[in-house]
């Protein structure tokens, strides 16, 4: 048996108790007085489930990666692999979670579990339990086998049975020099019609209840609405508005900071839409990236090149446009490329909405516009779309890893001159910024290598870098010029082709 | 298959030499790990599972300073007994015995004087986590700052030194350099590694049912952890056990680091009669434990007109951090290596341990043994363009041959193989197609060009230190013919346990599957070494076949008995116990050992093994250090972006010579895992200390995965091809292998000397490219900018060479005079 059927009926027993329970490998587990503080891998392995692991704490490493049950649409459910060091255990109150313990055991492998252990995909075994999660995730996909025909052998990214490697770009290990990994994942066939999780795909996730755990661990709710959320935001500027937690999760285990009140908004039916007509692009500020990517599917290419490139699969499967907006990091990944998209947001609070272009949004080092008092409810793409554009994110590493210096480009032509440019930047200033002097000096410009020469050199002196241990100032520096030239060779390819 | 007896080491009747194997034997199979299933279900237990199955537990949090450098002029810890959950704090007072983590006595467990930032001055047990780390929050400690030494040049510029200076020299290199038809000299600095093991130090004390102290440790070197904890608890060593399951991960940073740690879980667990448990976060570990050992190198060298390297003179400063730990033999193995591969007939390195303030560098895979070699590996890639010839020429050509040896005067056995590695790796990876096409690719693409190149490894394998090359194990086969066995070595991912699971099946001829291993102890197997120099195999599967041979020759005499043949006629094959010429009468193992028992022979055997024929003088540095050397080469082949200095590795190829292996799906595994975290030392994993005058100056700030980035999918080669050199036997090795572990990692030079390679596409040729370490996309970068104006300059940011260098600083300046003036700090 390859994972045990899980219990579906866990959540509708409770709601605003205080207790529930999560159903874990196909068991409920009472979750007992866990507050806001308490992550799902500190509870799991409180509970004796051991098998997952902290390699990191701040969702880098993937030892902690486990599956959970997510919506796929009304009415069928995701295998969706999270890191369970990031995200409170109170949160999963009525949800179903899996293990590496629950995915099979020594004597009756799964099949995921019995390619990493015959082919040396595993060493020390610390990370093992993750990368399986993470793998198995990516083995119940159900677009994978569409995948096989698309990718098969289009590149080194993709394996011959639709494997996507960067669904394993969250996971590091530090023994096999990964080759038997990817090995393993190559070899993995469809799941079997019997395999009981991939039949429990086929059924609706669990919903998400509404929650209120209080306590001294920190009071942990789930509202049941928007207008819920929106009250007692109001009500409690103490609250820590969490989605994916994937930043919070970092600050409450490395940074030790606590929050009297987490309010978990990333289930509200309200932050979850995903709409388009000839004007806008909605995307719901709750959806996670991985939904996002799979929705649009393409459609918005300059955000089909930033997903691959934001953090690792891990991640995207909870962190938010609304969280990386919130936060107002001035290195995160999706500002660039919305300020590029000329992207506005909606804002609500208990009294109204108002919408702000994300330019205006961003006021100082992690400040922006937003009151405390206000979510993110929708982020919005107005159309036309240009028609090139470019994602370039400089970093060390090519997966999961924070930009030195990111840059976004939106170009349209008139003939062989720039009709419209809009470049997006980060890493360059205390907040994400648009360089409008060199959109200035390129607007009805001609579109050629003089011209770009000397824009990359004004845009290499937008933004104020600094040195640090990514990058130093005169590489960030360097790095605005060559984006642009970089850019218009790419550009130049794309007029011709 | 039975192998060819290639040594002359005494055999007993009924087993031959030591490499020798016997009919379809267990070694030498593909088999998984032997703990995979447990790996990928998650029920292998790694220490710091076990607390949930150990009530009462309590939690350690260290008190952690906030300078460089400082005294401590006040403790106070009252307030954070007050914090609720709070039980104890634990503070110098409180050590019965030694106050000290380590055996040179230069590391007080409980400081009195700050030696780095984060260094712990108390810990704090609560009843949980989170009430430690309250309580570590609330004690109050007053510092008195002092001046600190951070970077490897101020430690130059301070004369601030620790432990032995030595010496490695053969001939006169004044000489040497002096016959030189070419000379080069130059300076080159480059950076540590964090191990990143992926399971974080960790220890679990309690005083157990029959009194004695138990430590279950995540530790490479149980019998030093034992060692430590009793001198801190004041009692002997019998009073102390220690257990490791099993580590995630080692790397070299378990095999002194965990000492200290396991003594203060030892001393929490003693002071309140509760299990105490002390498991490092990974912050705190990047903090607070000992890295690989950054590197200063000064050198010149001379080359005569062709090519070959007629001398040699350097000086390598290691940064040894705040105390000496392992640097002192690092260092020996760091000048025992900076020849690599290569015949260098005069030659003196000099060899000194900077003291800093910061972690204590220690063993990392490799242990000096790649800082000696990136030296003049780094040297030769320089200098091959302005000597006008390939790289791959110029290594080619300074490869030992037969007949000739080391500086420290081991002759280099089977220096053949080197060239024969080379040959193959060349043959097999398609070489002179790959070069044109590397060459075409490169006149096609303005922006990004590709480099190849090829690299060799010669390293030494066994302890330096003579002494340590000795290993223990206890074997027992009970009446049901089932076997347990246990030995000195600790299982942290590399395979240990599979193989010695394979050596014992086949030195007692019975199928794995009726062979436990049990977890490491103290008590099973004492006075150990460290899992570490690569030896575990080498050793403890010594020990282990001599306690299996103890067993199976008594057993031939029982089984003679019972076939009616002569003793060492009998044969153990697969659980079938025969002898020569009497097929017909098969006996089960187990039949035979209940036989045994009831005549009264012992069923039991504990092994011992010693390396024979070494020897070493550490003052002078000549010896023979090594039973043999492991030879390998690899072939890599990258694409540099210009416009960002961001590359991939396109494809590697490796040969390598493990003997004949002992179980290959675990040694391509070594091999392949080495490679890779070669590859993120150099050009990838970065530590930066805050080395500026502010508030924060000594901290580590690259101390977490966000900040300090290890290979992921993306940093692995696309195409990875790793070949075992074959008709390999290592006589006078277990079942003819060779070790296995560290070796590999220095395969990674041919990715950085690739990366030399396309960022000098960049530029006209015939000059000099000079790269940082790690060459990170920024470091690559600012080389392709110096290829493409022309003219060598040092990586902007990366290289963090000297100042006070600055004059050689232009690495590979060509000396025109011929006096052998040289800097000395």
């Amino acid at each position: 048996m390859q994972g045990r059927v899980p219990q579906e009926s866990a959540a509708a027993q409770h709601g605003g108790t205080g207790v529930g329970s999560v159903s874990v490998n196909g068991r409920p587990l009472g979750l007992g007085p866990v507050g806001g503080h308490v992550t799902l891998l500190d509870w799991l392995r409180s509970r004796g489930l051991t098998g997952t692991k902290e390699g990191c704490a701040e969702g880098e490493c993937g030892a902690c990666s486990v599956l959970v049950a997510r919506p796929d649409g009304d009415d069928r459910t995701r295998w969706t692999a999270i890191n369970s060091c990031l995200v409170p255990a109170a949160g999963c109150a009525g949800q179903e979670v899996i293990t590496a313990e629950g995915l099979g055991t020594v004597d009756a492998l799964h099949p995921v579990q019995r390619e990493m252990a015959v082919r040396g995909g595993s060493q020390c075994g610390y990370c093992t339990p993750g990368f399986v999660c993470s793998m198995a995730a990516e083995y119940y996909r159900p677009e994978r086998a569409a995948d096989q025909h698309a990718t098969a052998g289009h590149d080194h990214e993709h394996g011959p049975n639709g494997f996507d490697l960067h669904a394993l770009s969250g996971n590091l290990c530090r023994c096999t020099g990964y080759r038997p990994i990817r090995d393993a994942a190559y070899a993995l066939d469809r799941p079997a019609d019997d395999d009981p999780l991939h039949q429990r795909t086929r059924r609706p996730a669990p919903p998400a209840a509404p929650v209120t755990v209080t306590g001294d661990q920190g009071d942990f709710v789930r509202p049941a609405d928007l207008a819920a959320a929106l009250r007692l935001i109001a009500e409690r500027p103490d609250a820590r508005v969490v989605a994916g937690s994937t930043d919070w999760g970092v600050e409450l285990n490395l940074r030790h900071r606590r929050a009297p009140l987490t309010v978990a908004v990333d289930r509200l039916p309200e932050l979850r839409a995903c709409t388009a007509d000839d004007e806008t692009i909605d995307l719901g500020a709750a959806l996670t990236l991985s939904e996002i990517e799979r929705r649009l599917d393409g459609s918005v290419p300059l955000l089909a090149e930033l997903f691959p490139q934001f953090a690792s699969r891990l991640i995207r499967n909870g962190a938010t446009l609304g969280g990386n907006l919130g936060t107002g990091s001035p290195i995160g990944d999706s500002p660039p490329v919305l300020l590029a998209l000329e992207a506005r947001l909606v804002l609500a609070s208990a009294t109204g909405t108002r919408e702000v272009a994300l330019a205006d949004y961003f006021t100082g080092y992690r400040q922006s516009v937003r009151r405390p008092d206000e979510l993110i409810t929708t982020v919005r793409i107005p159309r036309p779309l240009a028609a090139h554009t470019a994602f370039h994110k400089i970093a060390k590493r090519r997966f999961d890893d924070i930009s030195s210096v990111a840059v976004a480009f939106a170009l349209d032509l008139d003939g062989d001159r720039v009709a419209r440019i809009r470049i997006g930047l980060g890493g360059v200033a205390a907040t994400p910024l648009r360089a409008r002097a060199t959109e200035e000096q390129l607007t009805g410009a001609p579109w050629t290598r003089e011209a770009v020469r000397a824009a990359a050199d004004r845009l290499a002196t937008e933004g104020t870098p600094l040195d640090d241990h990514r990058a130093s100032a005169a590489y960030r520096t360097a790095m605005l010029r060559t984006a642009l030239l970089k850019f218009f060779a790419r550009t130049r390819g794309e007029v011709s082709a | 298959m039975t192998r060819t007896n290639y040594d002359g080491a005494s055999a007993s009747s009924l087993h031959g030499p030591l490499a020798d194997r016997p009919a379809n034997p267990a070694v030498g199979r593909e088999v998984p790990h032997e703990a995979a299933a447990l790996h990928v279900t998650g029920a292998a237990l790694y220490t710091d599972d076990l607390i949930t199955r150990t009530p009462g537990v309590l939690h350690a949090w260290p008190v952690n300073a906030p300078h460089a450098h400082a005294l401590v002029t006040a403790l106070d810890v009252s307030p954070a007994l007050d914090v609720p959950g709070v039980v104890r704090v634990l503070t110098a007072d409180d050590v019965p015995g030694i106050n000290d983590a380590g055996i040179k006595h230069d590391e007080p467990l409980f400081p009195t004087e700050v030696m780095f930032h984060g260094h712990a001055v108390a810990w704090v047990l609560g009843e949980t986590l989170e009430a430690a780390r309250q309580g570590a929050e609330a004690v109050a400690v007053d510092y008195e700052p002092l001046p600190s030494v951070l970077t490897l040049t101020e430690a130059i510029g301070a004369g601030s030194f620790q432990g032995a200076r030595r010496t490695v020299s053969r001939g006169d290199a004044d000489a040497g350099l002096a016959r030189a038809h070419r000379r080069f000299r130059g300076v080159f600095e480059f950076g540590g590694q964090e191990h990143f093991y992926l399971e974080t130090m960790c220890s679990l004390a309690l005083v157990d049912e029959g009194g004695q102290v138990f430590v279950q440790s995540s530790t490479q070197h149980p019998s030093e952890t034992q060692e430590i904890v009793a001198h801190v608890l004041g009692v002997p060593s019998h009073a102390v056990t220690v257990q490791c399951l099993r580590m995630g991960g080692g790397f070299g940073g378990k095999e002194m680091q965990p000492h200290g740690l396991a003594a203060v879980a030892a001393l929490g667990a003693t002071l309140t009669g509760r299990p105490v448990r002390l498991r490092l976060n990974r912050t705190q570990d990047m903090t607070m434990t000992g890295k690989r050992h950054p590197f200063h190198a000064e050198w010149e060298i001379g080359f005569d007109e062709r090519h070959r390297i007629t001398g040699l003179r350097a000086t390598l400063t290691s940064d040894g951090g705040w105390s000496l730990d392992l640097s002192e033999p690092v260092l020996a193995r760091a000048l025992c290596h900076i020849d690599n591969a290569y015949w260098i007939p005069d030659i003196e390195v000099h060899g000194r341990i900077a003291k800093t303030h910061k972690t204590s560098q220690t063993a990392f895979r490799g242990f000096g043994g790649p800082q000696g070699m990136i030296v003049i590996e780094d040297i030769l890639g320089r200098c091959a363009p302005q000597l006008g010839i390939s790289a791959e020429e110029l290594r080619r050509s300074n490869l030992y041959a037969p007949g000739q040896a080391t500086p420290y005067g081991q002759p280099v056995r089977h220096a053949e193989r080197l060239t024969a590695i080379w040959s193959e790796l060349q043959q097999r990876a398609g070489y002179l197609d790959r070069v044109a096409a590397v060459e075409a690719f490169n006149a096609a693409h303005e922006d990004t060009k590709r480099g190849l190149a090829i690299t060799p490894v010669k390293f030494g394998i066994s302890f330096n230190l003579t002494a340590f090359n000795q290993a223990g194990a206890l074997v027992h086969v009970y009446k049901d013919g089932s076997v347990l066995i246990n030995h000195g070595g600790t299982e942290m991912g590399q395979g240990l346990h599979t193989k010695m699971l394979q050596v014992a099946a086949t030195a007692l001829g019975v199928p794995m599957s009726t062979v436990r291993l049990a977890p490491t102890r103290t008590d099973k197997v004492p006075n150990t070494s460290a899992t570490a120099a690569s030896s575990g195999a080498d050793l403890n599967g010594g020990a282990i076949k001599n306690a299996c041979e103890q067993i199976t020759e008594r057993l031939a005499d029982v089984a003679a008995r019972m076939i009616n043949c002569h003793p060492a006629d009998v044969r153990f094959v697969d659980g079938v116990v025969t002898g020569i010429g009497f097929a017909d009468r098969q006996l089960t193992f187990a039949e035979v050992v209940g036989a045994a028992y009831h005549q009264r022979v012992q069923l039991w055997a504990a092994g011992f093994y010693r390396t024979e024929g070494l020897h070493w003088d550490a003052e002078r540095m000549q010896g023979e250090p090594f039973k043999y050397f492991a030879y390998g080469a690899a072939l890599s082949e990258v694409e540099v972006d210009g416009w960002t200095g961001a590359y991939r590795l396109r494809r590697t190829d490796i040969v390598h010579d493990v003997g004949d292996s002992l179980s290959p799906l675990i040694d391509v595994g070594q091999i392949e895992g080495g490679f890779v975290q070669g590859t993120g030392w150099l050009t990838l994993e970065e530590l930066r200390w805050d080395t500026t005058d502010g508030p924060n100056r000594g901290r580590l700030s690259t101390q977490a995965a966000s900040t300090y980035k290890l290979p992921s999918f993306s940093e692995m080669p696309e195409e990875f091809h790793v070949h075992l050199f074959e008709r390999a036997t290592e006589s006078g090795v277990v079942y003819g292998s060779k070790a296995v572990g560290e070796p590999p990692l220095m395969l990674a030079f041919s990715v950085r000397e690739a990366l030399r390679q396309a960022v000098a596409a960049f530029g006209p040729g015939g000059i000099e490219v000079d790269l940082g370490s790690p060459a990170t996309p920024e470091a690559v970068f600012w080389a392709v900018e110096a290829a493409r104006r022309g003219r060598p300059e040092p990586a902007l940011a990366a290289s963090a060479a000297s100042e006070a260098y600055a004059a050689g600083n232009h690495s590979g300046a060509e000396v025109s005079a011929v006096s052998g003036s040289y800097a000395q700090a």
